[in-house]
């Protein structure tokens, strides 16, 4: 029996030497990267030291992004950062990422090739599992898996079983990465991968960008995955090759590989997709949404702030106005991602339709800031999650679309379909 | 370790934005945390210093955010243990790095309402129902999982672990580049 994409990495990296694993075991594992952020960081650190040990494992390993609750919101954010400033100082670490550097983590660890295919990737975010686009194994752990990964390098995993969906068929006009990955989630649900990894495959997915892949292993903790992966190929390369930092392995699934489940799913009735309120798995076809009234629109986040997703916000958005009743908050993944939307005249697009722009930012996604939802507000969000209050008061609501149908909704001010605004 | 006491009921999928609100995630000890345990979900009292000792939920308790926030606040409050069909997968991990205990036991949670009384004893596997007298066995950590939870959590069974020779961490900064 072959073994999946997921088993050959974690074979490839047990700490005792490379060997063989089955779903179920529990085995203990060496990690390339381990990364946290200015709110998993401060308890990271705090079991590190408890640890009593001095120095972290290896410096160019650890990467930490301030990014959440970034610029400073307050008093407490800012002091939760110093914490990390600190330890990325005393610790000498090449990858720690501060404002007007920085970007959303997981926008920013591959476009800086600090990622690549066949890595085993920690991550003190739920969201880790984004990594996963490149072939890698990455996973989302709590503070004190992570402050041990820093201290020894390792961390123990259940090896999961593996769920694999196939795409087949014809993508419709505006449907992208995150439609798909709404879809799935409301076959699935939202503890449809739990305690798995998920390898998505087929000739859709092999078709799609590195945007909407990353769009789409993002999400996969939104199913429960331990993991979302994609094979590695052109698109991967071409990606990968002039970014990376080390040189990277590749790991294939075999053909006789065993999986839990297999999942097809025949993507040409598939239309652009909102999740209701308040589970990523209550989603709808845009066509049958309703008559939905909002009163903000995010567009950006580790889900969806690359420059594709930007483009597709701008092409809708050019020569519009932003609804007189809607707030829409624009956010670049990175500096770089901001950058190239200034140069290709996005960001004007966006100021000119009424968007406000920010920098680099968690900020709306968790209700933390720049954009936190008053009781009874409804957004439409290119991010992640809709559970209750996630972006704000527990009364306030959050419909989660890719960027057209926000783009669409902000020029509406009620949830529209990408057709509507073009008509 | 026996304990007792009564039942907070909880459905299926308790996120993590329900058990601790991000807005406060600019703390990190317990004690602060918990002030803001379950303050996510509408209409039901924040848990706070006068909790019920036992949180008894449905499938994918935890689910969403890597936040060891949760369990830290969950701790926080008192709760001596967390009953639930299943537990998402970063929560069941941070739950027994951090040692909060957590069981996973369908029937009982089936079975058990609002204020019911448990008596919940970890070292067999036991969870007792009161009300209804019926006692549920849930299948046992794996040893690996065991040697944490009885360490104390992940930071003291990886102490130990160093101070026995069986890792070895850095102590001079490695002059490989990324």
């Amino acid at each position: 029996m072959g073994h999946t994409q997921t088993e050959k990495i974690i074979a490839a990296h047990l700490a005792d030497g490379a060997g063989t694993v089955r779903p179920g075991d529990l085995v203990e594992v060496a990690v390339d990267v381990v990364l946290s952020n200015d709110i998993t960081a401060p308890i990271a650190i705090r079991e590190f030291e408890r640890l009593g040990v001095e120095r972290v494992f290896d410096p160019a390993r650890i990467v930490m992004v301030a990014d959440h609750f970034v610029p400073n919101k307050d008093i407490k954010s800012a002091e939760q950062c110093a914490r990390m400033r600190q330890f990325a100082r005393a610790q000498n670490l090449p990858h720690y990422f501060d404002v007007g550097r920085m970007g959303i983590e997981h926008v920013l660890l591959p476009e800086q090739g600090l990622v690549g295919p066949g890595d085993v990737v920690v991550g003190a975010d739920s969201h880790t599992c984004t990594y996963g686009a490149l072939g890698a194994l990455a996973t989302g752990m709590g503070s004190t898996d992570i402050g041990v990964a820093m201290a020894t390098g390792r961390v123990w995993l259940r090896v999961p079983e593996t769920i694999r969906i196939v795409y087949h068929g014809r993508l419709r006009p505006w449907v992208g990465g995150k439609d798909l990955i709404l879809y799935t989630i409301g076959r699935i649900g939202v503890s449809g991968a739990l305690y798995k990894a998920i390898e998505f495959a087929g000739p859709v997915s092999d078709n799609l960008s590195m945007a909407g892949r990353f769009t789409m292993a993002n999400m996969a903790i939104e199913a429960g995955g331990k993991a979302g992966l994609f094979a590695v190929d052109e698109t991967t390369r071409a990606y990968v090759d002039g970014r990376a930092r080390r040189p990277y392995r590749v790991y294939q699934a075999d053909d006789d590989a065993n999986y839990a489940q297999v999942v097809e799913i025949d993507v040409s009735q598939i239309e652009p997709q909102v999740a209701f309120p308040h589970l990523p798995e209550n989603v709808r076809p845009v066509s049958q949404a309703g008559d939905v009234r909002i009163d903000q629109v995010v567009i950006g986040s580790c889900t969806n702030g690359r420059l594709e997703d930007l483009r597709v916000a701008a092409e809708l958005l050019r020569g519009r106005q932003v609804h007189a009743g809607v707030r829409c908050i624009v956010i670049p993944g990175t500096q770089q991602v901001y950058l190239d939307a200034l140069r290709e005249g996005l960001i004007e697009v966006f100021v000119e339709a009424g968007a406000a722009v920010s920098t680099p930012t968690c900020g709306p996604c968790l209700g933390g800031h720049m954009g936190v939802l008053a009781a009874g507000e409804r957004a439409v969000s290119t991010t992640n999650r809709n559970f209750r209050g996630r972006m704000g008061h527990p009364e306030s609501e959050v419909y989660l679309t890719g960027p057209a149908v926000a783009a669409a909704s902000a020029v509406e001010g009620r949830i529209a379909g990408p057709e509507e605004v073009r008509r | 370790m026996k304990m007792t006491g009564k039942v907070w009921k909880y459905g299926d999928n308790v996120d993590t934005d329900a058990i601790i609100p991000a807005r406060y995630l600019n703390v990190s000890t317990p004690e602060e945390l918990a002030r803001h345990c379950m303050e996510g979900i509408p209409g039901l009292a924040v848990i706070g210093m006068t909790a019920s000792p036992f949180i008894v939920a449905g499938e994918n308790f935890g689910c969403g955010s890597s936040r060891e926030h949760a369990p830290l606040a969950i701790k926080g409050a008192g709760i001596a243990c967390v009953v639930a069909k299943s537990f998402a997968r970063i929560f069941y991990r941070n739950s027994i790095n951090i040692g909060l205990p957590i069981l996973e036991c369908p029937q009982a949670v089936e079975e058990t309402e609002q204020g019911d009384q448990l008596t919940v004893d970890l070292q067999v596997g036991t969870i007792t129902n009161e009300r209804t007298g019926r006692t549920y066995q849930v299948p046992p950590f794996p040893a690996f999982i065991m040697d944490i939870i009885q360490a104390g959590g992940l930071v003291p069974y990886t102490r130990q672990r160093i101070e026995a020779g069986h890792l070895a961490c850095q102590t001079e900064i490695k002059g490989e580049n990324l």
